[in-house]
């Protein structure tokens, strides 16, 4: 390992020098699918509070990003949709966590423009809601914009399938989900992947997020990824319907 | 005799065009890829990225980073892609997906739609809802016609916070069909369950439309 190399040997390590209670982060994952547990599993430890986390989902109780709720460590959250975690419910209700509901489409669009340097952009979704309460609205052609600023985070984490010792990126089925977009958007991104490989082993035209948006990579292999809803049919009904 | 929530399903996947690319929502409208008419190619796309979503995995397949909006494990297709949320929605919202199918609390005359939060409940968010009807071409909604406490759902306006303004463009309940040319038309009614007549569809239905 030369001093300027992004690899790090292990998440606590991954993290350190770059946490401060008050910070903005960024989190990769969709439900449990694709989230950095590795990382959160250690800025649980860290103790590091008072976190604005923007993050699609808030976890489930005792998984992603439950950790840190239970834990208290973070006063506020910018999602699109936390259905599944009581405990959040009952800090939410308590007035004790801060909530900032946006439409999907604009949390990811938010963060790929932060990420992008763009400030802002106008947007139809939530036109007429009470998502454009005190925004700012352009009327473009008979239909209502709504404008929106890019979000950048002090600290990303996002959870990648392999990863080269460069940065470079590759994602596996819908675990990409928010990840490439969360990496762009951080001052320092941090990244955790199943299989931390040397540069050439990744084919450089399937590289999903380039190496230089990645500062700090970790093998955080193994990995016992968990499942939210479990749906299945059964081999013998011979049907190929399609169930989604 | 209503239309049950299979019957509803099946008759908003009569809306499908071959070659079209459709999001469901969670609920009723899930169950719509069960009926999409043999040979017709429809592609399903997924909010989290995915397009091409396949059958539920067979037993001991199921795949942790393979799942759809609704945190259900899915299958993939031959011709399955897979991409970024921020992809995702730009499909979305910039108006690539031909139809999607919706469920609701409430639709107004004018084709609001209401179906993410009850004030005074615990919110769990709009997800991808207010992106899909800001950008689908064309939004069925299937939902009943009342609600459990036997209050209207298809009303002038809408009472509860809303998802889009002028969005819907067909609501199929279990009562009732109705439907509109363009997002300038008024509602038609087009269809009624077995055993129902268009009187007891007035009366369970404050909302102005053409019988």
């Amino acid at each position: 390992m030369t001093s300027s190399s992004k690899v790090y040997p292990d998440a606590e390590r991954a993290l350190s020098g770059i946490l401060r209670d008050g910070i903005t982060l960024c989190c990769g994952g969709f439900g449990l699918c694709g989230v950095p547990d590795k990382l959160i599993a250690a800025l649980h430890a860290s103790g590091v509070r008072d976190l604005t986390v923007v993050s699609n989902n808030a976890g489930t109780d005792d998984a992603g990003l439950g950790l840190l709720l239970k834990s208290r460590q973070i006063r506020k959250m910018i999602s699109s949709y936390v259905g599944e975690n009581k405990e959040f419910e009952r800090q939410y209700l308590a007035g004790e966590l801060e909530l900032e509901f946006n439409p999907q489409g604009t949390l990811a669009e938010r963060v790929r423009a932060g990420g992008a340097g763009i400030y802002a952009f106008f947007t139809k979704t939530g036109a007429g809601t009470l998502v454009a309460e005190g925004k700012e609205t352009r009327v473009v052609n008979g239909e209502t914009y709504i404008m929106e600023t890019g979000i950048v985070a002090d600290v990303s984490l996002v959870k990648a399938w392999k990863g080269d010792t460069e940065g470079n990126l590759v994602y596996r089925k819908t675990a990409r989900n928010f990840n490439p977009n969360m990496a762009t958007a951080g001052s320092i991104t941090v990244a955790e992947v199943e299989e931390l490989v040397e540069p050439g082993a990744l084919h450089p035209d399937a590289i999903h997020t380039p190496g230089i948006y990645v500062h700090r990579i970790i093998n955080g292999s193994p990995y016992h990824k968990k499942i939210e809803k479990r749906t299945v049919r059964k081999r013998m009904e011979g049907s190929d319907a399609v169930v989604s | 005799m209503p239309w049950s929530r299979e019957d509803m399903a099946a008759r908003a996947a009569r809306e499908l065009k071959d070659g079209f690319y459709v999001n469901l929502g969670i609920g009723i409208p899930t169950l719509v890829a069960n009926y999409i008419a043999p040979g017709m190619k429809v592609v399903l796309q997924s909010e989290n990225g995915m397009l091409g979503i396949g059958p539920f995995p067979y037993e001991g397949e199921e795949d942790p980073d393979l799942i759809n909006a609704g945190k259900e494990t899915v299958s993939e297709l031959a011709s399955s892609a897979y991409f970024s949320s921020a992809d995702s929605f730009a499909m979305i919202r910039g108006g690539h997906i031909d139809m999607a199918v919706l469920g609701a609390m409430e639709v107004s005359e004018n084709g609001d739609l209401a179906n993410w939060m009850v004030p005074g409940k615990m919110v769990k968010g709009m997800g991808g809802a207010m992106d899909l009807v800001a950008g689908v071409k064309r939004v069925v909604v299937v939902m009943e016609h009342t609600s459990k406490n036997g209050e209207p759902k298809f009303k002038p306006h809408c009472e509860l916070p809303l998802t889009g303004t002028n969005v819907v463009d067909m609501v199929i309940t279990d009562l009732a069909v109705f439907s509109r040319a363009s997002r300038k038309d008024p509602f038609k009614l087009t269809e009624i369950a077995p055993g129902t007549t268009a009187g007891e569809i007035r009366s369970k239905t404050p909302a102005h439309y053409l019988g």
